[in-house]
C-alpha cells in the first residue's frame, strides 16, 4: 500500500467510530434542538432560558465551578508536589489518594450523604460530642450553605485525584537541572515552584483544567444525592426535562447550552494558558 | 579574593563511596580542570562545591570563608550545566537575568548586565527569542552568559561543551577560555575530555574512583605522570609500558636494551615512553610493525615489542610497512619509570 494512503486507512476505524456514536448523535440532538417538529426555530432555546429556574441553575453551576475548580487545582498542585519529592511509597500514596476516581459519582454522592444525613456520621458525632442535643437536618433548605458546602466537599473529594495523576506526569516531565539551576542562581523553594514547577506544568495544566471544567458543568449524581431539588444545576434541569417533562426538544437545547459553555471555556483556558512558540520543553 | 580550598572531603552514597578523602587548593582567578572518565567523582565534587549534593565528610571554603553548610545561593558561584538547563519557559534575556532578579536588582542594573554579557558572548540579537528557537551552541552561549552576569567569585562548569559537535566545541573551548580569563573568576571546569582539559586549564586534577591522582598544569601532567593510571589516560595515543629489569648501578634492562634508570632497590620497573618520543636509528628496541595509520600531521605506528602492544608515532614521510621490524631509540631524557606495586612513579 502507498504511504500516501496508509495514514488515512490507519485512523479509518476511529473516524467511523466517531463519526457513527459522536457526530451523528450529535446531529440528531442539533435537529432536536432547532426545531419544532416540522420547521427550524429557536423556540425550545427561549423556552429553556426563560424558566424560572434556569438562572439559579446557571448560577448554581458556575458558582460551584467557580468553587470547587481553583481548590482542586491547588489541592492537586500541592498533592503533586508532595508526590514528586517521595522516594519510597511515592506509588503507594499516589493510589491511595486516586481511589476516588474509581468510585461512581453517585455513589461518592450517597458516601457524602451519609455523613451530612440526619441519622448521619457528623449528626452522631457531634451528638456524641454534646455540641448539638438533637440532630440537624442539614440538607434542607434551612441551611442552603451547608448543601453548598457538602456538594463542594464530594465534588472535591471525588474528583481532585484526576487533576492529581495529570499534573503528576506533567512534573515528572520537567528535567531535575532546571531545579538545580534555578537554585544555584538564587531561587527559594516557593521561588521554584512558581518560576519553574508552575510555567513548565503550563501544559499539563491546560489538560487538567479543560478536563475538569467540562466535567464540572455536567455535575450531577452528586448534586442528585446530596440536593435534590434544592440546588438546581444545568445537567439537572436537561434530566428533568428529558424524563419528568418529557420533553426531548428542551432537554437537547439545554445539552447544547451546556456543550456551548464547556467549548467557551475551553477556548478561554487554551488561549491563558498557551505555550509561546518556541517555549516548550 | 576567592581560593577554594577543599579539605577531607568524602561522600558516600549508600554502599558505595564516590570521594575518598578530596584534598585540593585552587588558587584565586585560576582555572581547574577536573578530568576524569565517567563515574570517577569528578562531578560529584563540582556538585558539592555548588551545594546541589552535600558532602558526607570534610569541609570546603571560598575565599576564607566556610560554605558547606550554606545553600547555593550564598556561596558566591554560579554554574554552567552540561545540558545547558536554560529554561525554556523565558526569553534569552530573562535566562541570562534570572539571578539577578532573584537578588532582586533594580530594572536597569538587569538590563545592564544581560546587555553587557550577551555582547560578550555575541548572542545580543538573540535576547527575546526562546530556547526552543536557539542552536546548541547558542544555548550554550546563554548558559556561559547567565553564569558571567552574576559576576560570580566561582564559576563552575559540568562537561559544558560535551553536547557540542566537535567544530563548534573547539571554537567555544578557544572563545571560553578567553572569556573566563578576562573575567578573573576561579573557575572549576568538569570534563572528561583530555583536549579540552589541556588546552584551557591552568592545571589538571585528574581524577580516578573518587581520588585526585595528580593536579598539576598540563604539560607537568603530560610530561611527569605522578601515577601509571595518569600515563596511560593522558595523551592520545597513551604513554607505552615495558617491563624492566634491574642490571645493577642505576641501568634497567628493557627488552634486551639497558637504559640509564633510577637508583631504586627494586625487582622490577615498569618503563614508559611517549609515543612521539622515539626516532628510528642503529641501536634501539626492536619493534614489529602490525598496523600503519597515516593522520596527515604524522605517521602512527602500532608495533609489538617482545609481544606487547606498543604505539610510535613517526614523521609522515617514513615510508613503513605492516610486518616490517623498526629498531627505535627513546629520546633518553624522556622515558618515565614506574613502580609496578605502587604503580607510582620513581625518580
Amino acid at each position: 500500500m502507498s504511504a500516501r494512503v496508509l495514514p488515512y486507512v490507519l485512523i479509518l476505524p476511529v473516524t467511523l467510530f466517531l463519526c457513527l456514536f459522536f457526530l451523528y448523535p450529535f446531529i440528531l440532538v442539533s435537529q432536536q434542538a432547532f426545531s419544532n417538529g416540522s420547521e427550524l426555530t429557536l423556540d425550545n432555546f427561549r423556552e429553556v432560558t426563560s424558566h424560572w429556574k434556569f438562572p439559579i441553575s446557571m448560577k448554581n453551576t458556575l458558582l460551584l465551578a467557580a468553587v470547587v475548580v481553583p481548590i482542586q487545582v491547588a489541592l492537586a498542585l500541592l498533592m503533586a508536589t508532595m508526590v514528586s519529592k517521595m522516594g519510597k511509597g511515592r506509588d503507594l500514596v499516589l493510589y491511595i489518594w486516586t481511589i476516588p476516581l474509581g468510585i461512581s459519582d453517585l455513589a461518592a454522592g450517597i458516601i457524602w450523604l451519609a455523613i451530612f444525613d440526619q441519622s448521619g456520621f457528623l449528626n452522631s458525632m457531634m451528638h456524641g460530642l454534646g455540641v448539638i442535643d438533637k440532630p440537624l437536618n442539614l440538607l434542607s433548605y434551612q441551611h442552603p450553605g451547608v448543601v453548598f458546602l457538602a456538594i463542594a466537599l464530594a465534588e472535591i473529594w471525588r474528583a481532585t485525584a484526576i487533576m492529581l495523576v495529570i499534573l503528576v506526569a506533567g512534573i515528572g516531565l520537567i528535567p531535575k537541572e532546571y531545579y538545580e539551576a534555578a537554585e544555584v542562581f538564587g531561587a527559594s523553594p516557593w521561588k521554584r515552584f512558581l518560576r519553574i514547577t508552575l510555567p513548565l506544568l503550563r501544559p499539563s495544566l491546560q489538560t487538567a483544567l479543560v478536563l475538569r471544567v467540562i466535567l464540572a458543568f455536567e455535575i450531577f449524581a452528586v448534586v442528585a444525592a446530596l440536593g435534590g431539588t434544592l440546588f438546581p444545576v444545568l445537567m439537572g434541569e436537561t434530566y428533568a426535562y428529558q424524563f419528568d417533562l418529557l420533553n426531548s426538544r428542551a432537554a437537547a437545547a439545554m445539552a447544547l447550552i451546556i456543550l456551548g459553555i464547556s467549548i467557551g471555556f475551553t477556548l478561554i483556558i487554551l488561549r491563558v494558558l498557551r505555550v509561546p512558540k518556541g517555549a516548550s520543553i | 579574593m576567592a581560593e577554594i580550598q577543599i579539605k577531607n572531603v568524602a561522600k558516600i552514597f549508600g554502599a558505595y563511596q564516590a570521594l575518598h578523602d578530596i584534598n585540593l587548593t585552587i588558587a584565586d582567578q585560576e582555572f581547574m580542570v577536573l578530568l576524569g572518565a565517567s563515574g570517577c567523582g569528578k562531578s560529584t565534587l563540582l556538585r558539592i562545591i555548588a551545594g546541589l549534593e552535600t558532602a558526607t565528610t570534610g569541609e570546603v571554603w571560598i575565599g576564607g570563608r566556610r560554605i558547606d553548610h550554606l545553600s547555593p545561593k550564598d556561596r558566591g558561584i554560579a554554574m554552567v550545566f552540561q545540558n545547558y538547563a536554560v529554561f525554556p519557559h523565558l526569553t534569552v534575556f530573562e535566562n541570562i537575568g534570572f539571578g539577578l532578579r532573584m537578588q532582586k536588582l533594580p530594572n536597569d542594573e538587569v538590563t545592564r548586565r544581560v546587555e553587557k554579557t550577551a555582547t560578550l558572548m555575541h548572542i545580543e540579537q538573540l535576547l527575546k527569542r526562546y530556547s526552543g528557537e536557539l542552536s546548541g551552541g547558542q544555548r550554550q552561549r546563554v548558559a556561559v552568559a547567565r553564569a558571567l552576569a552574576m559576576e560570580p567569585d566561582v564559576i563552575l562548569m559540568d562537561e559544558p561543551l560535551s553536547n557540542l559537535d566537535a567544530l563548534l566545541r573547539m571554537e567555544m573551548r578557544a572563545e571560553l577560555k578567553g572569556v573566563l580569563a578576562d573575567s578573573k573568576t576561579t573557575a572549576i571546569y568538569v570534563t572528561h575530555d583530555q583536549v579540552e582539559a589541556m588546552s584551557m586549564a591552568d592545571r589538571i586534577s585528574v581524577m580516578h574512583q573518587g581520588k585526585i591522582i595528580q593536579a598539576a598544569a598540563p604539560i607537568e601532567v603530560y610530561r611527569n605522570p605522578s601515577a601509571e593510571f595518569v600515563a596511560s589516560f593522558i595523551g592520545n595515543p597513551p604513554m607505552n609500558f615495558l617491563p624492566a629489569r634491574p642490571a645493577g648501578a642505576g641501568r634497567w634492562t628493557v627488552a634486551g636494551q639497558t637504559f640509564d634508570g633510577p637508583q631504586a632497590d627494586r625487582a622490577a620497573l615498569q618503563f614508559a615512553i611517549r609515543p612521539e618520543d622515539m626516532q628510528p636509528a642503529e641501536q634501539g628496541l626492536t619493534a614489529l610493525a602490525k598496523v600503519v595509520e597515516p593522520l596527515g600531521a604524522h605517521l602512527l605506528v602500532t608495533c609489538e615489542v617482545e609481544g606487547k602492544l606498543f604505539r610510535v608515532i613517526l614523521d609522515s614521510d617514513m615510508k613503513v610497512r605492516p610486518g616490517e621490524t623498526l629498531t627505535l631509540a627513546p629520546q633518553p631524557d624522556r622515558i618515565r619509570w614506574f613502580d609496578p606495586e605502587t604503580t607510582l612513579a620513581v625518580a
